[in-house]
């Protein structure tokens, strides 16, 4: 009889109010891919294509909750990760995107969308299918539980395969030295 | 025979009159601090020098050292009380890293890496403030401040111009410019000034240089905070 090979762990990841970046520091992993695809399989991700979250051992979420469908799929992902991981500045702090958080969103919009230069009878989408905005950028852990936070903008490749690797070997996953970083 | 007290159960030599954190780091321990500065009296704002002493909490920058005392500095306890305070600190102001040009020569940032801060855990305040750029070779950043008064103390006591102020109390609480437009291009300020080199965080930056050391290649990029101020200190 062959030995039964481990179970491989479901890994989701998603970019909600973020630049990719992460994603991509993701994939500058390089040639620890090749270790990884052995070790886990991508549910729900921009790697996948795959639309909706099913239950998986870790989520991963870059970038904050800007609008309605952020925090709809951070939801999902909640209810489907059994560990939930904040990838990078944005979902750690709100990022980027939360530095209009001092601004009225009126203000913003019609800045955009009417005052522009060069814009003509402009004026604020409002397609029903585009989610609502919400009025602040929030960092994922102010709206759904968290379990570990990766910070950096974005974090490096080495640092997101040395967290992975601990928490798929089952050590508690820690970032220190010149994998901590804010920036 | 000399004064001594035990600092996580080593022995501390120390001259009457030396408070916890001068005789720790003159004897080569670390104990983290913000609003701290050795040419000033302790202001005991930040409270990361925080240490139990005959347990209970003190600033170790404002306590005086006593012969045969027990301090503990650096244990699991103490070094997650300092984290909590980061993370207070963080979310108080809007302290976003990836825009700020003294991100690798903040204090404020060594520190969080230093206690190992992987999130603010708190709710962000995003408090609204403006900046000030109107000063030819100065900008202030008011967003990043976390009310050590260094520039203020530096301005007052040593340039003798009193420059800065806080104002307000509590959550209400900000730095301020002394004079009438508010503005720091009215005042006599310039970028000689102690004050315009003592921010321990990225409020007082000096315009066209922000840049010139790359990011990677700075201060705490080198070493962790704790080595940088053990190979300082006295």
């Amino acid at each position: 009889m062959s030995p039964v090979a481990p179970r491989k762990l479901r890994v989701a990841t998603c970019s909600l109010a973020g630049c990719f970046g992460c994603h991509m520091s993701f994939l500058d992993i390089d040639e620890h891919l090749f270790e990884l695809v052995n070790l886990i399989e991508f549910d729900r991700s921009p790697l996948t294509d795959i639309k909706d979250v099913g239950p998986c051992d870790i989520g991963l979420i870059e970038g904050g909750v800007c609008n309605a469908e952020n925090v709809h799929v951070l939801r999902e992902f909640r209810r489907n990760c059994k560990t939930l991981i904040a990838l990078g500045a944005c979902a750690v702090t709100g990022g980027l995107p939360a530095q209009r958080n001092h601004l009225s969103l009126s203000e913003c919009l019609r800045e955009v969308y009417q005052f522009r230069p060069g814009i003509e009878n402009g004026q604020i989408p409002n397609d029903p299918e585009l989610p609502l905005p919400l009025d602040q950028v929030h960092p994922i852990h102010e709206v759904v539980r968290v379990d570990y936070f990766i910070p950096g903008c974005p974090p490096s490749g080495p640092a997101i395969w040395k967290f992975l690797t601990d928490l798929i070997a089952g050590r508690t996953p820690r970032l220190t030295g010149d994998l901590l970083h804010y920036d | 025979m000399s004064k001594q007290f035990l600092l996580d159960g080593q022995p501390v030599p120390f001259e009457e009159g030396q408070t916890i954190l001068e005789a720790a780091r003159a004897a080569g321990h670390y104990i983290p601090s913000l609003c701290w500065h050795k040419d000033f009296p302790p202001h005991g704002s930040c409270k990361l020098c925080v240490v139990k002493a005959a347990g209970r909490h003190v600033s170790a920058c404002a306590t005086p050292a006593r012969d045969g005392s027990e301090v503990e500095s650096n244990t699991p306890e103490m070094n997650g009380e300092r984290r909590g305070l980061l993370q207070m600190l963080f979310v108080e102001g809007n302290h976003f890293c990836p825009s700020c040009e003294k991100s690798g020569n903040c204090e404020l940032q060594a520190l969080g890496y230093e206690y190992e801060m992987l999130t603010p855990r708190f709710r962000h305040f995003f408090p609204d403030r403006p900046v000030d750029a109107s000063h030819p070779d100065v900008l202030l950043d008011f967003n990043r401040c976390i009310f050590c008064e260094l520039c203020v103390r530096a301005s007052r006591d040593v340039d003798g111009k009193s420059v800065f102020a806080l104002t307000g109390r509590g959550i209400q609480k900000h730095l301020v410019v002394n004079a009438e437009s508010g503005r720091l291009a009215d005042t006599d300020f310039s970028k000689d000034d102690l004050a315009a080199r003592i921010c321990p965080v990225g409020v007082i930056l000096h315009k066209r240089v922000g840049f010139a050391v790359p990011i990677g290649e700075r201060k705490f990029d080198v070493a962790t905070i704790s080595a940088q101020t053990l190979k300082e200190s006295p």
